[in-house]
């Protein structure tokens, strides 16, 4: 499955407000964000049911962006919905600012836990799960994930037991952006067949563009896909997408140095 | 000791919903009467150490008070990182429940012996560390743990140890039970040692050297007052061990007292800071490190006859 759909208007402006964070801080993995813009877009439009101005309401769902390095693009979402002033944008990095390099619970409102130690939210997301059912609740649990991420084997432990608890409120969100720090995850390890992988450890999966708005919808919104299986959904996305200087490219993994030619390709790629 | 920490838990879950049980892969039978009673809220996830603390973790985050249980070695190795991120970093109130502490495993050899889970758990903000030492005491540990606001590192002795604690010991988690007044000397001690430290008191009693014992069941944080009172009033402050002797009980009195600018000369009695290669049993090898009340009792004596021995030193190296 390709990754082709187009970015409409909305897209564009969470971009242009995760480019804004990117250049004040100097700093940002720009690329993992910029795959992910869809996903929690929609998840946070149309998907979750939540409450900025009760963010701690005990009946909502919850969601957790495991590949806590792209909180760049979280971070836009949540100021857009009002869970806090879009000005924090502005002091991502900055030593008081509640917006650090990976998002902390709970310092940030909206922010349910904190990641950026890679493969640790599908196992939080199975204690919330299963923690919903005992408090007979119906909320849902969504846990977005790198590609690169579920390389780490306690993924793998948390779908066994995702799986063994009969988990159907529970969605994996996978961002397959085919592209990891090093390189290509075909190179690094291939994941491939990954959708199969999900399903031969219990879960119900199905595949999606990664950018395309009413696809995610349809998608994310047929969850659970099996009664009494957890949900994976494998989003196919490009790394950097939108920014045509970092798309697909390993070195705009993560950024600290920005020269005055990137940094007018970064800027002339959202003016058109 | 175990049967009553897990036992424990059982009686808690019956007065508070949000007590949880989560063992890794436990022997068979395992707190049953548990599982037969609650068993929505009674979990075996298999070997996965990593899973089950974040697990417990995700669970904590919404109210839940997790009790995860599985051998020392895996719970304080295996998943240091989910411990420090999921857990302390976010100061849930997940308590590790950790079998054989020690050198309980001896025989089972160094991927088993928990010789320095003390100063692992230690090492983590916000991490309660505790060592009963007895089965009466976990179990007023146990009791004590459902409200602590904290994670806790609960560790476990190997079972059927002898009691020294007493039902007037006003129990209460960071604050140390002084078992016997101190005299010249003080013995700093944790978990199954109280009872050797006890003995090692008496032997010095009857060659006329008065020595008290301070029992800390909770190494971190670590009761700052009983160890000001012991350095104090004791010419020799002595902490004994069972775990290496860095980054344990020994390096968590030394830090304090010169905190505190308490000069009293400090001996630290455990195991030589090396992966142990040793089999047979827990108590043997207690011996062999040099942990027997006599040993101790003969080490003490040395110290308080020459102040400025060094002779300990090849024991830690």
């Amino acid at each position: 499955m390709t990754a082709a759909a187009q970015l409409d208007a909305r897209s564009k402006a969470l971009r242009t407000a995760i480019v804004g964070a990117f250049e004040a801080a100097g700093r940002g993995h720009l690329g993992p964000a910029m795959s992910l813009v869809e996903i929690l877009r929609v998840l946070y439009d149309d998907i979750l049911d939540i409450d900025p101005a009760n963010p701690k309401a005990p009946e909502r769902d919850r969601c957790i962006l495991s590949k806590g390095h792209g909180c760049l693009a979280l971070y836009a979402v949540l100021a857009d919905k009002g869970f806090f002033p879009a000005s924090h944008l502005a002091t991502f990095c900055a030593e008081d600012s509640i917006l650090g390099g990976h998002p902390e619970y709970p310092i940030i409102p909206g922010v349910e836990t904190s990641t950026g130690a890679l493969g640790h939210g599908l196992s939080i997301g199975v204690g919330l799960a299963v923690s919903a059912r005992l408090n007979r609740r119906k909320n849902r649990v969504f846990v977005v994930m790198g590609d690169g991420e579920i390389n780490e084997g306690a993924v793998w432990e948390a779908a066994m037991s995702a799986a063994k608890n009969c988990l159907d409120n529970l969605t994996a969100v996978i961002d397959y952006n085919k592209f990891q720090s090093y390189g290509p995850t075909r190179d690094v390890v291939d994941l491939e067949p990954l959708a199969d992988k999900w399903r031969s450890f219990g879960f119900a999966a199905e595949e999606v563009d990664g950018h395309d708005v009413p696809a995610l919808r349809r998608v994310l919104s047929g969850a659970p896909f099996a009664a009494g299986r957890p949900s994976a959904v494998i989003c196919h996305t490009v790394k950097g997408r939108g920014i045509p200087i970092a798309e697909s490219n390993a070195d705009w993994h993560h950024k600290n140095k920005l020269s005055p030619d990137e940094r007018a390709a970064v800027r002339a790629a959202l003016e058109d | 000791m175990r049967r009553t920490s897990l036992n424990t838990v059982h009686e808690l879950a019956r007065t508070d919903g949000r007590v949880v049980y989560i063992g890794s892969d436990p022997g068979p039978g395992t707190l049953n009467a548990m599982k037969k009673e609650f068993p929505e809220r009674f979990f075996i996830e298999g070997i996965a150490e990593q899973h089950v603390i974040g697990m417990a973790a995700g669970m904590a985050l919404d109210g839940v008070i997790p009790y995860v249980n599985t051998i020392a070695t895996f719970l304080t190795r295996r998943c240091l990182e989910q411990t420090a991120v999921d857990v302390c970093l976010q100061n849930l109130p997940v308590r590790l429940i950790a079998n054989g502490g020690g050198l309980v495993y001896a025989p089972l050899g160094p991927t088993h012996t928990a010789i320095e889970d003390i100063a692992l758990m230690r090492a983590l903000p916000g991490m309660t560390v505790t060592c009963a030492s007895d089965a009466d005491e976990m179990r007023r540990l146990v009791l004590a743990s459902l409200d602590w606001p904290k994670p806790m590192y609960i560790r476990l002795a190997k079972g059927g140890d002898p009691v020294v604690s007493r039902d007037d010991d006003d129990f209460a988690i960071g604050r140390a039970i002084i078992r016997r007044p101190i005299g010249d000397a003080v013995i700093v001690s944790t978990g199954v040692m109280t009872h050797r430290a006890m003995q090692t008191a008496e032997a010095l009693a009857a060659d006329g050297i008065s020595c008290g014992v301070i029992h800390c069941h909770t190494i971190a944080p670590l009761d700052g007052e009983a160890m000001a009172a012991a350095a104090t009033g004791a010419r020799l402050v002595v902490t004994l061990e069972e775990h290496v002797v860095l980054g344990g009980l020994g390096s968590a009195v030394l830090e304090c007292l010169n905190d505190l600018c308490i000069a009293t000369p400090v001996l630290r009695l455990g195991i030589p800071h090396s992966f142990v290669h040793r089999y047979g049993s827990q108590d043997g090898l207690l011996d062999h490190f040099g942990l027997s009340p006599a040993a101790v009792a003969n080490a003490i004596r040395e110290r308080i006859d020459n102040p400025k021995s060094h002779s300990h030193i090849k024991a830690l190296a």
